[in-house]
């Protein structure tokens, strides 16, 4: 019984790996430095980086419910498009119907509108990734084939019921007096919106870090992405687990799509589909079940998406495309693997 | 001798896909003690476990935990009636720390101090390492958070799937002290082993199974007393751990 | 002989057997049978459709792999063709070297997509093929120089084709013998010729090989095949086959552009059509293709109707409004994986059994 004496295998790692290991977080900086350079101007440079990061966090928002879907139950929801969709068009009626409180200059009357907004498109998403769940995942649980056709027959129906509710137009609506217009520094014009969506995109991945690490709920979820069946064993019903995460994910993503209408200020019905591609563009690169992952993912491609649209418009997709090829072929994995003991 | 059956598991068949592993197992796990369930790679030792977690379902048959059939319950429900599994691969998640696999261990409520000093003594290396990512531990240390876990929650009945696999000699005889002093507590131990010399050292009762049934139980002394009786019951088993 | 002819493969359902007839023939006879140009059009769409599914059935069907760029390597074949007539004239030279062009080009990009990302999983083959169909798309209209961006392109295609051909000065049986309807055999042989070569395929050793993988790629991988090797493969054939689809269309129509090749609702329709066919069977692609062509056709227009007759009751109205026929695709599509996974084909097999 005297095994104290056998250490933990912790081996002194040598400080190449150590680089390496790091590597994927220092992408980010390095992207915003190559950025610098082959811009030139530090003032475009800079609106282009708070818009690229302002991007990069919108889509964040948006992928993170999707990859730890994945990484929890092996499920990739190809539906997950329309939860962004439909809650750009809630947020944008509740808007709408407040529109006395958007207009008016004082800035605690705008931003309560935006909460509320906000509130009621993650309650409709919410409780719509509820209805998902159980009618179009849950039948075809573990059957890969038949996940990604449900699920993307589930977005047809959902981008068509918009249709129906909404009308075929798209919608406009301007930002509250609150988040129009620009901070100016030196030459540099950043929007205060794009300053907004970084500090909420960051305070969510803060807040969600911090669940994952420090809950039980989320020691559990990170548990489940390993080893669902010991999960069950323990005596956890992880179905309900996942319940919950989906319907959070699904949630997040009518944060995001209320975000990113607030940022174009114009939705249409399949605004979903087109934001997927960038989504999973992000989800791949991170690597399929990874919140950190998702992060850099988000933010490189939010960056990169924003600086070739300066440099050279015509390639802005194709350089996501080309970014998410690199580093599949650095990473055939994606930037941060996840374990899965099965 | 106690004779109260705590386990019974009657005519269980399980299939995996499109195969037949459990073939009508009868099995009665007495109350108290250990029960050694013995048998060749591929004879449905590990199945046998999994279906009565509840991590494979039994196409026909009934297991029976004290006065209830738990067959039909899903995996959650069965744990939370007293059964405590350490699967083959242990099932330990390396991305936690030691403590937050403890935690999660506990699913009814904060850890029993008590509880956990005792497990602490038991295996040193529990409290030694309570803040390393588990994913550091050795073979070893592994092994003994995984019993840990099955054990910080009293439970009735504890299932655990070849404990000492790939392990040095001197661990193995820890663990064998570890589990003959859980057999000190009121807890019932089904083991999987390979090792006929732990098997034997710990083991009251005995099965052993090949080809998905059982085809022999008893006592496990009368089984380590009869050379012949291992010859013909095992022999390849045995051969295995030489 | 026959046998020989459908590589052994027949519909083994005596009901199959008969509604393929009876499509062949209708298809076969299409010009006399039912004469109109609407019809002929939807006659030629369903031959270019039924080696379109086909040909995706070879991934979906009897690969298991989801590709989400399938209308890509379409779209790849038929702008292949459309730029060789435009640009080298309307020639069958250039017919030939455009289509021959579209199939190479996709065959290249279907390996490079096939090398990199079907080592993983098939879920990232999906999300992969998804992200790089749209930028493709968003390319091809972004490259008007070239592609004629979202207005696509018109040309010319060689004489004998077009319906100013006049083959026979008087009408046989009541139908013109001109260039539009040596156009739709061109159409029709091509596509029952590539249709028997993909049968071929999926019963040769490789076909059979690909649905073991398919299977249990974990067993088959054990057994020593390499199934990156054959995922890749049938990545390849398929997205080839697809390409010549597209240069067909290419031909028949005398157009080119997104909408008709690129756009992701087409690429449902594949989706639909072989989920309703019946994955996993080739036969499956021609009543999928048949059914939901000819539904495409005639229904849409019964819903404007519908619509119309009840404009009175507000939902209703809109709900069946023949804008909102994706959504009952989309419905029906949920319904078919649900409770059809084999599809009619699966059915009329089983039924007999």
């Amino acid at each position: 019984m005297s095994d104290t004496s056998i250490k933990p295998r912790i081996e002194k790692v040598p400080l190449s790996e150590q680089f390496f290991q790091k590597l994927p977080v220092l992408l980010v900086p390095m992207l915003a430095l190559g950025g610098l350079v082959a811009i030139g101007s530090p003032d475009s440079w800079l609106t282009l980086t708070v818009a690229g990061l302002a991007m990069g966090m919108m889509i964040f928002i948006m992928a993170s419910g999707l990859t730890v879907v994945f990484g929890l139950m092996d499920v990739i929801n190809f539906g997950h498009g329309a939860f962004v969709a439909v809650g750009a068009f809630v947020g944008f009626t509740v808007l709408a119907w407040l529109a006395g409180w958007t207009t008016s200059p004082s800035v605690m009357l705008n931003l309560f509108a935006v909460l509320i907004a906000i509130l009621a498109a993650m309650l409709v998403t919410g409780l719509l990734g509820y209805a998902f769940e159980r009618v179009i995942v849950m039948p075809v649980y573990g059957e890969h084939l038949k996940q990604i056709l449900v699920t993307m027959g589930g977005l047809i129906v959902a981008q068509q019921m918009i249709y129906v509710v909404w009308g075929p137009d798209e919608l406009h609506l301007s930002r509250p007096e609150a988040l129009k217009g620009s901070f100016v520094i030196g030459e540099a014009a950043i929007e205060k919106y794009r300053l907004v969506a970084v500090g909420i995109g960051l305070a969510l991945f803060l807040a969600m870090r911090h669940i994952l690490k420090s809950t039980k709920v989320g020691l559990l979820v990170r548990a489940g992405v390993e080893n669902g069946e010991m999960v069950e064993a323990l005596g956890y019903r992880i179905r309900r687990l996942f319940l919950i995460v989906f319907m959070t994910g699904s949630a997040l993503a009518g944060l995001g799509g209320v975000m990113w209408g607030l940022y174009q200020e114009t939705i249409t019905a399949h605004m979903g589909s087109e934001i997927m591609v960038l989504v999973f563009i992000v989800v791949i690169i991170g690597g399929l079940g990874s919140v950190e992952g998702c992060f850099i993912g988000a933010l490189l491609v939010g960056l990169l998406a924003n600086y070739t649209a300066f440099l050279a418009p015509k390639v802005a997709l194709i350089s996501t495309i080309a970014l998410m090829v690199a580093i599949l072929m650095w990473r055939p994995q994606g930037l941060y693997p996840v374990v899965k003991a099965k | 001798m106690m004779t109260d059956t705590l386990l019974s598991l009657s005519g269980v068949h399980t299939h995996i896909g499109p195969y037949h592993i459990l073939q009508g197992v009868d099995l009665d796990v007495p109350k108290g003690g250990v029960t050694v369930l013995l048998g060749r790679n591929g004879a449905g030792k590990t199945t046998t476990l999994r279906t009565i977690m509840g991590l494979w379902k039994a196409s026909q048959g009934d297991v029976r935990f004290g006065d209830h059939v738990i067959s039909r319950l899903d995996t959650p429900e069965i744990s939370r009636r007293g059964i405590a599994f350490v699967p083959e691969d242990m099932g330990i998640f390396t991305d936690l720390t030691v403590a937050e696999n403890m935690l999660l261990a506990a699913a009814n409520g904060p850890m029993d101090q008590k509880r956990l000093a005792w497990i602490k003594d038991l295996f040193p290396p529990i409290g030694t390492f309570w803040n390393s990512s588990a994913g550091t531990l050795s073979g070893g240390q592994k092994q003994m958070l995984a019993v840990a876990r099955a054990i910080i929650e009293p439970r009735r009945l504890i299932l655990i799937d070849e404990p000492t696999k790939g392990l040095a000699p001197a661990i193995i005889n820890s663990m064998t002290d570890a589990l003959r002093e859980l057999k000190n507590t009121d807890t019932t131990i089904l083991l999987v082993e390979q090792n006929f010399t732990m098997a034997s050292s710990v083991g009251d009762t005995v099965a052993v199974m090949d080809d998905g049934r059982i085809i022999h139980a008893g006592s496990m002394k009368e089984l380590a007393e009869d050379a012949d009786l291992q010859e013909q019951l095992m022999g390849l088993s045995l051969e295995a751990h030489q | 002989m026959l046998t020989k002819l459908f590589s052994g493969d027949t519909p083994r359902s005596g009901l199959l057997t008969v509604l393929l007839l009876i499509v062949l023939v209708s298809l076969a006879f299409a010009p006399f049978l039912f004469p109109g140009t609407k019809s002929l059009e939807t006659a030629a769409r369903i031959c270019i459709f039924i080696v379109l599914v086909a040909s995706y059935d070879l991934l979906l069907g009897y690969s298991g792999i989801v590709s989400f760029a399938h209308t890509m390597f379409f779209g790849i074949g038929a702008y292949g063709t459309a730029l060789a007539l435009s640009s080298t004239g309307p020639s069958y030279w250039s017919m030939i070297w455009g289509t021959a062009a579209g199939a190479v080009l996709a065959a290249a990009f279907a390996l490079a997509i096939g090398l990199f990302s079907l080592r993983v999983k098939a879920i990232f083959f999906a999300m992969v093929t998804l992200a790089v169909a749209s930028a493709f798309a968003v390319l091809v209209s972004q490259m008007s120089w070239l592609t004629g961006g979202e207005d696509g392109l018109n040309y010319k295609i060689p004489r004998e084709l077009t319906p100013a051909f006049k083959l026979v000065k008087e009408k046989v049986l009541g139908v013109r013998i001109n260039g539009k309807l040596l156009a739709y055999y061109l159409v029709f042989f091509a596509s029952a010729i590539l249709f028997l070569m993909m049968l071929r395929i999926v019963n040769s050793p490789f076909g059979r090989t690909l649905k073991a993988v398919r299977d249990n790629a974990f067993r088959a991988e054990a057994i020593g095949y390499r199934v990156v090797w054959y995922r890749t493969t049938a990545t390849v054939l398929s997205a080839v086959m697809a390409a010549l689809a597209g240069s067909l269309l290419a031909i028949w129509l005398r157009y080119t552009g997104p909408a008709t090749t690129l756009s992701m609702e087409i690429m449902i329709d594949i989706l639909l059509m072989v989920v309703i066919g019946g994955m996993g069977t080739l036969y499956g692609a021609v009543l999928g293709a048949t059914i939901f062509i000819l539904a495409q056709t005639y229904l849409h227009n019964l819903m404007g109707v519908a619509a119309d007759a009840t404009s009175a009751v507000p939902l209703v109205s809109t709900l069946i409004a023949p804008e909102r026929w994706l959504l009952w695709l989309g419905v029906l599509f949920i319904l078919s994986v649900y409770f059809f996974p084999t599809g009619i084909v699966g059915r009329l097999r089983a039924g007999r059994a």
